[in-house]
Parts: structure tokens; C-alpha cells; sequence
């Protein structure tokens, strides 16, 4: 019996003590009609030896690629100390603090990452993480509209924010009657047009503003951040906590500050693993924190006075709220947010900073050797983090698969999110690649290329 | 300390990123940052120190026993985590595609398959990242079927009084109005106060079962009966999933939608909240509202379904699909538990919990339903301790750490007052849930001779009772340096 440690003589004396004469008669409340008698349709049980052969074989069958992709989701050095840190039983298989005095531990971690995201983005509270970047930015629209005292149930949302985050944000307000509009980008610039965006008539509750942007371009934050102030609108950052170690934070954009800032945690020290878990985080400024979702934690004193930490602001939540708390978002993503916390202590300022230095120079390295390819041009021009768009003579998914029978993922196909630039690709390089990844890279998109080009053989020639 | 306060200023873990990098020479200065972000200057060793120091002041189930109701702290197995984490899971990125992930998108599905078959529903999507996160899909769903019926005077959800707080909140999340039914003294759904709260304006009913109450619904047929005649549709909580695994089937019973939490039923870990997985199963109406993605299987080969294959869903709940790595722990736990294994987990949380619940009950303790079997959980109400003696369930569970057990889930559910619901899990050793009423009657003991003693506890842990008010009214959210 996997994980279930009763001998004989136990299940005997525990039915003699309930007073029953078997298991089956603890379940004699359960009407008899309903009983399903098993699960014939799940296989047997695997020993451990058995199921790690099923899993290495599967693990093995997948393999490796050298990757190129990013588009949300970015492969960064992760310390060895960080996962072993965080799958230590004490960690792992805690549940959330709420019996504080038995929670330190999580509880002093999480107000360390606290301060950490605070600083990072330059705001003056956070929260103690959500599921993923995308549902950050949903809950932080439903918060900017909970904080908009006109009662003004719309947000302009550019249309170089993550496609993704914009459906994930559609299919949690659509049902309050919240209504996202899509503001267009400049298509010489790649980035969210300042005329268009005047050109919107009617009166918003905030404007998202993604910094880089999807294209990997970096906005006008600034004059976006005081557009949207100069109309009684909040400004809401979407971000790579990354980049913030080398651009400029959302708290110090334009005159004053973005007012929310959100993004996904998960470049910082959280495996790429197929999309999830990853941890969505947010900050703000100190008027908005008691419209913030999720869990925060404070620090306090105990009886004697010595200092120690407990959730706090509860009232917002829905154990207590009910049916008008500010989400119902009960776990968070903690074991993330405690990767994410050892990560940034172990790579500090400096460290942190050369990441996103190093990601940058790859990223420039690797324009430079496509860009040489003929057939192979930049699409938008303007200074970028760590991707761009690059354009390609051939289709996009014959390019893609031409390059994954190589063990290359070459990026991120722009196509199905973005009809005009369906001959294009977003690439990324990361501090993890090699100049010999460079280099076989653009070789193999080089004759990938070429051979397209070629003229089809002849018949009469041969 | 913080780890801010073990910081020197030039300090580095040195293996851990590249030393040097070239400048951003390209980028206009006003994007850059001006100073460093505020984060320790501090060495490997330092960190791997203190972080190891702070789990040390962590209670966990891999440290002491956590009978925590409603939360289902089982064991949770290593291999799980060791198999989730094979190198080439981690490395693969969510986008992609199918065939440079069929090992990975095989397990999803037969995991997928698996949970179909656990529940007896129709269809199962394990996009939401969490229980609340189900929950939000299931209701969601629910609105996109009347929705798409033109039926759209339905603004109700109906939920008993003794649900988690997530059923409302969600309930309100999807734009619907909260109707609160009475549970009747035997812990039932009060079946008058239902028939008399349904009807045209009904768009459905979440339902906990067993209830929180930690006792399954007897009439549950006959409820769900009342709601689809009045063109609701039922919605099954399956947070307490545990205690019914492999006897009953949610959709045999008829429900429309149910959540699993796969972080207490199928055993990945709490991770200190989180992350969890909230995967949800249909009956045969609501699949065209599945959330996306979930996984198909097309002459051998797996890959996701997105907008296109399903143009009604609801939609993606986040960006790249789901908790793909806590989906691949229960994975593994379900192909090490198998069908019998899975029947045996429900056989033994109520066996554990039934005897847990006779032993306290001849130490002296109250049940709070002394005539009801439990299900996987029960409930000792402490009202008459605290009449007598001040001591309160609050009191009573801090004392109990300092015993080394973590609390039992205190005042919760809201109808029980000085409540303490007790989920021992399958798991956990006779043994064990001896030395737990042992600890629990030494408790009551002191209550009754020391009260001050209990109402002062915890006094063996790293801190003393901390003070949650001043928590709150003095805000201190982030460290600044003196």
C-alpha cells in the first residue's frame, strides 16, 4: 500500500475502537447506489524503480534543443543552491503561514522578497506573488478599476502587450463588465503609437503600459506614464523583473511613477518547465495597498517584543470577505517566490545586472549575425532589451521546423498573434548562449535560407 | 536578521553570474537605471546559510504531523519531485512545439485521462492554476452555457453557509449575486431553505461534499434534483476529493462541474502556499467552455488545443497553460498509486479519521456532529472549554505547536463556535494520532489547571505570539535600511 503505513493489527484495533467491522462501514452514510466499486480504468500502481524508468525514458525521449525562444518565458542560469534550497521539506511541503509562530521561516523569506520587488521596481509595497505574469495583470486592471472612484469600467491595453496576458485578462473581467480597448502600435517603430493612443475617445481607468514591450522594444514609459496621469488615469507596468536591474523602474517613470507594476517572476531563478509553475508578482504605491489581491505580509513583534512577521491586511481576503473580497485568489505561488528570493540574493546588484547586460550584448551579437544573412532583415529599429523581430524571406513554420531538425528553436513565430507580420520571428539570446550557438545558429539559418532560394532542379539539365 | 543585514557593500557570490559584461552603450541613457536595485551584497555561503535557517523555523509535514482540516497535508512523495524536475522537463519552453515535447504532453494526457476517470465527468481541462482558480472556470463555465441559451436572467449562485470563503468570492469574480442556504443541525443542506431559494433567477449551486462540516451529503441526488429543475446547474467543490476517491464519482452523481486540487488529493507539495493546481471536470453540456489549453490526442501524438479548436472556451487563465510541473508530481503519484492505491487513499483518511475521532471523543473532547460517521475530517468544538476556563480554540491550537503538532484548521468552518476541524490523511501512523490525543488531553489538561499557561502559548518556538494587530495598523511591508 504506497504511502499508507497501517499494519493488520492496526486496522484491527483502530475498527475496534470506531466499533465497526470494517473499513467499507465507514462509508455507510454514503447512499449504497453511488458506490462506483473502483476504478477499473486507471492502471496499476508503479513501484518507484518502475516509474523513474517511465520517466527518464519520456524525459529522454523529449531531450534538448538550443533555444532561441522567449516571448515571455526566458532560459537563465539557475544557481544549484537555489532548488536545493527550495525543495527542502521544511519549504516544500509547508502549507501557508497562517499559524504564524510555526511559519517563520516562509513568513521572513516572503517579506524579504517583499522588499526585494519593492526595490526592484521602485514602488513601495508588494504582495506576496499570484499564479503567473498574466494573472497579475488581469487582478491589477480588476484593481484599477476597484480603485477608480468615478466608477469607470475601462482600460487601454497596447497592442504590443503579451497576447497572451490581454486573453488571459479578457477571460477574467469579461464577466464584470470591464471592457479592455486595444490601443495599435506604430508599424515603422514597433511600439504603442501616442497618436492613436490620443485618438481614443472616452475616459479609462488606467493604461498598461509593457516595458519591453512583446517585440522586445522598449516604449516612451515616460511620456506614457504622464499621459495617462495628465487624465486622471493609472498608469499599470507590465515588466521583465530582469531588465529592471539595467532599466529604469516603473516607480521613477515619467513625473510621477507608475502607479501598479506587474510581470512574471519567472526569469528569476524558476525553470522554464513547460510554462508553470512560474509566479505572477505585483507592487505598488502605499495608497493602493489595501486594494491589492493575495497575500502580504507585515512585520511585528511577538509577546516579548522580539520582531517577527504574519500575514496581514486579511480583511482584504476572501477567508474573511467572502463575497466582497478583493479576489478569490487563496494560494499564491510561494515555492516560486522562494526561488525567486534566494536567486536574487545570491546574484545581488551586480549579478543581477550583468544577466541582463550579458542577455542584452547576445541579443545584439545575434542580430548582427542573422541580419548579414541575405533574406534576413531587423523589422523595428529602436533600441530593445533582450529580443527583436527579424523578418525572413521563406515561411516562418518551414524556417522553424528546417531549424528544429537542427535541435534549434529558432523564436518565437509572430504570424497567428499578428496577421501583418507573419513573415517574422521574435529571437532572444539569453546570458546562456555561447558565441558557438551564435554562430550555428545563423549557419544553419543561412543555408536554410539558401536552399530556398534555389531555383527547383531542372529536368533538362540532367 | 535579514538577509539585507548580512550584506557587505562589494560582496559577491561569484560563481553565479557572468563578472564582467559589456556595456548597453546603445540604449538611451533615460532608460537606464540610475542606481542599483536594492538587493544584498552578500556571498553563496551567506545564503545558502541563512536560507537554510529560515526553513529550520518552518513546522512542515516533512518535520512534524499537520493535521490540518480541510487542507490535506498527506506525505508528499519524493520521487515525485526528483521525476518532475529530470533535466529535460525543466529545460523545455512552453512554446514549444508538440513534437519537441511528446514524453511531457503523453503524461499530461494520461494524467488528463486519469482525472476523467477519477471524477466521471466527461472532460477535463488542467488549466487553472489553483482550487480558487478551478472554482473561477467552473462558474465561468457555468455563465458561458447560460450565455449561450440566451438565458441570461440566471444572476444567482446559491452556496451554503458552511463553504470556503472562495465560493462566493468567486461566485462575485464571475459577476453573479450570493445566495446563502442554511445547513440543517445534522450538517446537511437545509433541503427546505434550497427549494425555497431556487428558480428562474438560479445559475447554479457550488457544493462542497463532503461538506466542510467533514460529512458527506445525504441528500445530494435529491439536491442537485432541485436545481436542474430550476435550470441550475451544480457545481462540485472537490477540496475534500480525499475522502471519496475511487468509491464515489462526482459525475455519476450528476454535477455539472467539479475542481480537484491536486495539491491535497493527488499529494504535490503546499510549498509554503503554493503553487497548487486546480484542474476541472465537465459533464457532457459544458465541454465546448473547457478553459484551453488541454491536451489531445491525435493518432498517437499529443499536443494542446488552443482558440481554434475551441472557439466557445472561456478562455486561457494564464499565459502558458497551467502548473505543467505540479501536473507531472501528480502525474507520477497516480502512476504510483494506481486504481487500487487511489481507492485505498479514501479508505484510510476515513479510517484514520474515524479513529482519530473515537479516541478524542473518549478523552473527553466534543464532536461537534457526534451522530454523523466522519468523512476524511471531523470537528471538535471547544465552546464548553472556553465557557469554563477562557481558554480559547485559538489558545488551544498555538499550545498545541509548542507540542510539536501543527494546529488543526481553527474557526473554520464559521458555524461551529471554538472549532478545531481535524484531517489526519491517510498517511499518518496509529502512532502518530496516539501521540496527538495524548498531546490534545495534556492540553485540555492545562486548560483546566493552568489556563494562563495555554492562553500565553506558544512558548518553544522561534517566536511568541505575534501581535496581528499592530501587524495591520503599522504597516511595515518592506525593510528599510536604518
Amino acid at each position: 500500500m504506497p504511502f499508507i503505513p497501517h499494519t493488520e493489527s492496526d486496522i484491527a484495533a483502530m475498527l475496534a475502537s470506531i466499533g465497526v467491522p470494517s473499513t467499507d462501514a465507514l462509508f455507510d452514510e454514503i447512499p449504497a447506489e453511488l458506490n462506483c466499486g473502483g476504478l477499473p480504468g486507471i492502471p496499476a500502481g508503479l513501484s518507484e524503480m518502475a516509474v523513474t524508468r517511465l520517466m527518464h525514458q519520456r524525459a529522454a525521449q523529449d531531450g534538448f534543443y538550443s533555444s532561441f525562444l522567449g516571448a515571455g518565458a526566458y532560459e537563465h542560469h539557475i544557481p544549484a543552491a537555489v532548488w536545493q534550497i527550495v525543495t527542502r521539506g521544511e519549504f516544500y511541503s509547508a502549507y501557508t503561514p497562517y499559524q504564524a509562530e510555526a511559519s517563520q521561516g516562509t513568513l521572513q523569506l516572503l517579506y524579504e522578497y517583499q522588499t526585494m520587488m519593492a526595490g526592484l521596481t521602485g514602488l513601495d509595497v508588494s504582495n506576496a506573488s499570484l499564479y503567473d505574469g498574466a494573472s497579475a495583470l488581469a487582478e491589477a486592471v480588476l484593481m484599477a478599476v476597484r480603485a477608480n472612484k468615478a466608477g469607470i469600467r475601462r482600460v487601454l491595453v497596447p497592442a504590443t502587450l503579451h497576447p497572451r496576458y490581454l486573453a488571459v485578462a479578457r477571460s477574467t473581467v469579461k464577466n464584470q463588465g470591464i471592457e479592455l480597448v486595444t490601443v495599435p502600435y506604430d508599424p515603422a517603430t514597433g511600439i504603442t503609437n501616442l497618436v492613436a493612443l490620443d485618438a481614443i475617445a472616452g475616459e479609462a481607468a488606467a493604461v498598461v503600459i509593457p516595458q519591453p514591450n512583446f517585440f522586445g522594444v522598449l516604449e516612451p514609459v515616460d511620456a506614457l506614464t504622464d499621459w495617462a496621469h495628465q487624465r486622471n488615469m493609472l498608469a499599470l507596468a507590465v515588466v521583465n523583473p530582469l531588465s529592471l536591474a539595467l532599466l529604469k523602474a516603473p516607480g521613477s517613470w515619467g513625473t510621477r511613477g507608475a502607479d501598479i507594476c506587474v510581470g512574471d517572476g519567472q526569469p528569476l531563478g524558476v525553470p522554464l518547465s513547460s510554462g508553470g509553475p512560474y509566479f505572477g508578482f505585483m507592487t505598488a504605491r502605499q495608497a493602493l495597498v489595501r486594494q491589492m489581491p493575495g497575500r502580504i505580509v507585515g512585520r511585528t513583534v511577538d509577546l516579548d517584543g522580539q520582531p517577527g512577521f504574519a500575514l496581514t491586511l486579511q480583511a482584504r481576503e476572501q477567508h474573511i470577505r467572502r463575497s466582497k473580497a478583493t479576489s478569490n485568489i487563496c494560494t499564491n505561488q510561494g515555492l516560486l517566490v522562494t526561488a525567486a528570493t534566494i536567486h536574487m540574493a545570491l546574484l545581488g546588484p551586480q549579478g543581477l545586472k550583468n544577466v541582463a547586460l550579458s542577455s542584452h550584448a547576445n541579443t545584439r551579437a545575434l542580430l548582427e549575425r542573422l541580419c548579414a544573412i541575405p533574406g534576413v532583415e531587423r523589422v523595428f529599429p529602436g533600441p530593445f532589451f533582450h529580443e527583436a523581430v527579424i523578418r525572413v524571406n521563406s515561411p516562418v513554420p518551414d524556417v522553424l521546423r528546417a531549424l528544429r531538425a537542427q535541435s534549434i528553436l529558432g523564436g518565437y513565430d509572430l504570424g497567428p498573434d499578428y496577421p501583418d507580420l507573419a513573415d517574422c520571428i521574435l529571437v532572444c539570446a539569453t546570458e546562456t548562449k555561447t558565441d558557438d550557438d551564435l554562430t550555428q545558429y545563423a549557419q544553419q539559418l543561412a543555408r536554410i535560407l539558401s536552399r530556398r532560394r534555389e531555383a527547383p532542379p531542372c529536368a533538362y539539365k540532367s | 536578521m535579514l538577509i539585507f543585514e548580512h550584506a557587505h557593500p562589494g560582496r559577491r557570490a561569484h560563481a553565479q553570474a557572468p563578472l564582467t559584461a559589456p556595456a548597453a552603450d546603445d540604449l538611451p541613457a533615460e532608460a537606464l537605471r540610475q542606481t542599483p536595485p536594492p538587493l544584498p551584497e552578500v556571498s553563496e555561503l551567506d545564503v545558502v546559510r541563512h536560507y537554510t535557517g529560515l526553513s529550520q523555523k518552518n513546522f512542515s509535514i516533512d518535520t512534524q504531523f499537520y493535521p490540518l482540516g480541510s487542507c490535506t497535508m498527506k506525505y508528499n512523495p519524493r520521487a515525485c519531485n526528483s521525476l518532475a524536475m529530470l533535466p529535460q522537463f525543466l529545460a523545455r519552453h512552453p512554446l514549444a512545439d508538440a513534437d519537441t515535447g511528446q514524453g511531457f504532453l503523453a503524461s499530461m494526457y494520461e494524467l488528463q485521462e486519469m482525472l476523467k476517470e477519477v471524477t466521471g465527468m466527461a472532460a477535463v481541462s488542467m488549466a487553472p492554476m489553483a482550487g480558487a482558480h478551478g472554482e473561477f472556470a467552473g462558474v465561468a463555465m457555468i455563465r458561458a452555457y447560460h450565455d449561450a441559451r440566451g438565458d441570461t436572467a440566471r444572476r444567482e449562485i446559491i452556496v451554503p453557509d458552511a463553504a470556503h470563503g472562495t465560493n462566493p468570492a468567486t461566485a462575485t469574480m464571475c459577476g453573479y449575486a450570493v445566495r446563502e442556504i442554511p445547513t440543517d443541525r445534522q450538517g446537511n443542506v437545509d433541503l427546505e431553505a434550497l427549494k425555497a431559494a431556487v428558480g428562474a433567477q438560479t445559475a447554479g449551486l457550488m457544493l462542497t461534499n463532503p461538506s466542510t462540516l467533514g460529512v458527506f451529503e445525504k441528500t445530494i441526488v435529491e439536491i442537485q434534483k432541485i436545481v436542474h429543475e430550476a435550470g441550475g446547474l451544480t457545481y462540485y467543490d472537490g477540496a475534500n476529493l480525499n475522502a471519496i476517491l475511487g468509491r464515489v464519482r462526482p459525475g455519476d452523481m450528476g454535477f455539472d462541474v467539479i475542481h480537484m486540487n491536486l495539491h491535497k488529493t493527488f499529494s504535490t507539495p503546499h510549498g509554503g502556499g503554493g503553487p497548487g493546481a486546480g484542474p476541472v471536470g465537465v459533464s457532457e453540456r459544458l465541454k465546448p467552455y473547457l478553459p484551453i489549453p488541454y491536451v489531445l490526442e491525435e493518432q498517437g501524438l499529443h499536443r494542446y488545443a488552443g482558440e481554434t479548436d475551441c472557439p466557445a472556451s472561456i478562455g486561457r487563465m494564464s499565459a502558458f497553460g497551467g502548473n505543467m510541473g505540479v501536473l507531472l508530481r501528480a502525474f507520477v503519484y497516480a502512476r504510483m498509486l494506481g486504481g487500487r492505491g487511489m481507492q485505498r487513499v479514501a479508505e484510510f483518511a476515513a479510517l484514520n479519521a474515524n479513529y482519530l475521532a473515537a479516541e478524542l471523543r473518549k478523552a473527553g473532547f466534543e464532536l461537534a456532529y457526534p451522530g454523523r460517521r466522519a468523512s476524511h475530517e471531523f470537528i471538535v468544538t471547544l465552546k464548553k472549554l472556553k465557557d469554563e476556563t477562557g481558554v480559547t480554540a485559538m489558545d488551544f491550537a498555538k499550545r498545541l505547536l509548542d507540542y510539536g503538532f501543527h494546529a488543526p484548521t481553527t474557526y473554520f468552518p464559521l458555524l461551529v463556535p471554538e472549532c478545531l476541524l481535524i484531517e489526519p490523511t491517510e498517511t499518518e501512523s496509529k502512532e502518530t494520532l496516539d501521540a496527538f490525543v495524548a498531546a490534545m488531553l495534556a492540553v485540555k489538561r492545562e486548560a483546566e489547571g493552568q489556563p494562563d499557561l495555554v492562553k500565553s502559548a506558544p512558548h518553544k518556538l522561534p517566536s511568541r505570539r505575534l501581535d496581528d494587530v499592530k501587524a495591520a495598523r503599522e504597516l511595515d511591508l518592506v525593510w528599510k535600511p536604518a
